[in-house]
């Protein structure tokens, strides 16, 4: 019980601060509700019993990438783009796709949950036993035998991505 | 226990307010702000089905994901901080040097 008010909780408040991230005219609003809704994402991690993706999440993507979004808010930050107009001319065209792509999505996972080919299949939740080791030891045993090459070309992409911010930082490009 | 249907609504829904941010605002930072809202919606989807199927193969993938909202990021912001530099500009319509 207390996990599916933890649930509700977490997800009200990642699904309302993405839609304030949308919505504000203040692109350092937008980037506090940004904060906020991966903040509750991390707590959604948390009732899915991935400590180690919660802990991921805070320091990466509150701690890290947030730290540079308003680093560059702060950097680029003009009173004259408050008063412009905020939303594209295609706005309503874009709200009725998106509208009947979530009822697309939706549709699908009903028909999903319906029939006996969907997540029927599946095998039932996993009750959690008692966990012989934790989750961030099975995480690290996977990612460094059955994923040691994708771990290895993600810290070439990481030095890719350091050498191309630098360069397009610099003065003269 | 919650079912794993409600991760994915909640998915979905995060997923479709990215969505209508990438399509409809002017400013790139608040763009690529929805592009990270994008990736955090599948990353939920990864980690609850990682749980449903009691298989960390997901979450594993999550953290991929993430390593590549960082890198994304990164360079993204260091275009935005060229292209201002240029054209003291933040609106997406404005980026058309390559428009004939």
């Amino acid at each position: 019980m207390t996990n599916l008010i933890l649930f509700y909780f977490f997800a009200g408040l990642a699904v309302l601060g993405g839609v304030l991230v949308v919505t504000m005219r203040n692109a350092v609003h937008s980037a506090v509700f940004l904060i906020t809704s991966l903040l509750a994402t991390a707590g959604l991690y948390l009732t899915l019993n991935a400590e180690f993706l919660f802990v991921v999440q805070i320091i990466l993507y509150v701690g890290g990438i947030m730290v540079l979004f308003v680093f560059v808010i702060m950097l680029v930050n003009l009173d004259v783009a408050l008063h412009q107009v905020q939303f594209n001319r295609q706005t309503w065209v874009a709200g009725l796709l998106s509208f009947a792509l979530l009822a697309e999505l939706l549709a699908a996972l009903a028909l999903a949950r319906s029939s006996s080919t969907g997540m029927q299949l599946l095998p039932a939740p996993h009750v959690p036993t008692a966990a012989v080791e934790g989750n961030t030891e099975q995480i690290g045993k996977l990612l460094f035998q059955n994923y040691v090459i994708p771990f290895e070309i993600a810290s070439i992409l990481l030095l890719v991505a350091l050498v191309g911010a630098v360069v397009m930082g610099k003065k003269r490009i | 226990m919650i079912p794993t249907s409600h991760y994915v609504v909640v998915s979905l829904l995060l997923f479709t307010t990215g969505v209508i941010g990438v399509l409809t605002r002017r400013n790139v930072i608040i763009i690529l702000m929805s592009i990270e809202l994008i990736l955090n919606a599948v990353n939920i989807n990864l980690v609850a089905f990682s749980q449903h199927l009691a298989n960390l193969d997901g979450q594993i993938f999550a953290i991929f994901v993430i390593t590549d909202a960082a890198a994304e990021a990164a360079v993204g912001l260091g275009i935005i901080i060229a292209f201002f530099r240029n054209r003291q500009t933040l609106l997406a319509d404005e980026m058309d040097l390559l428009r004939w």
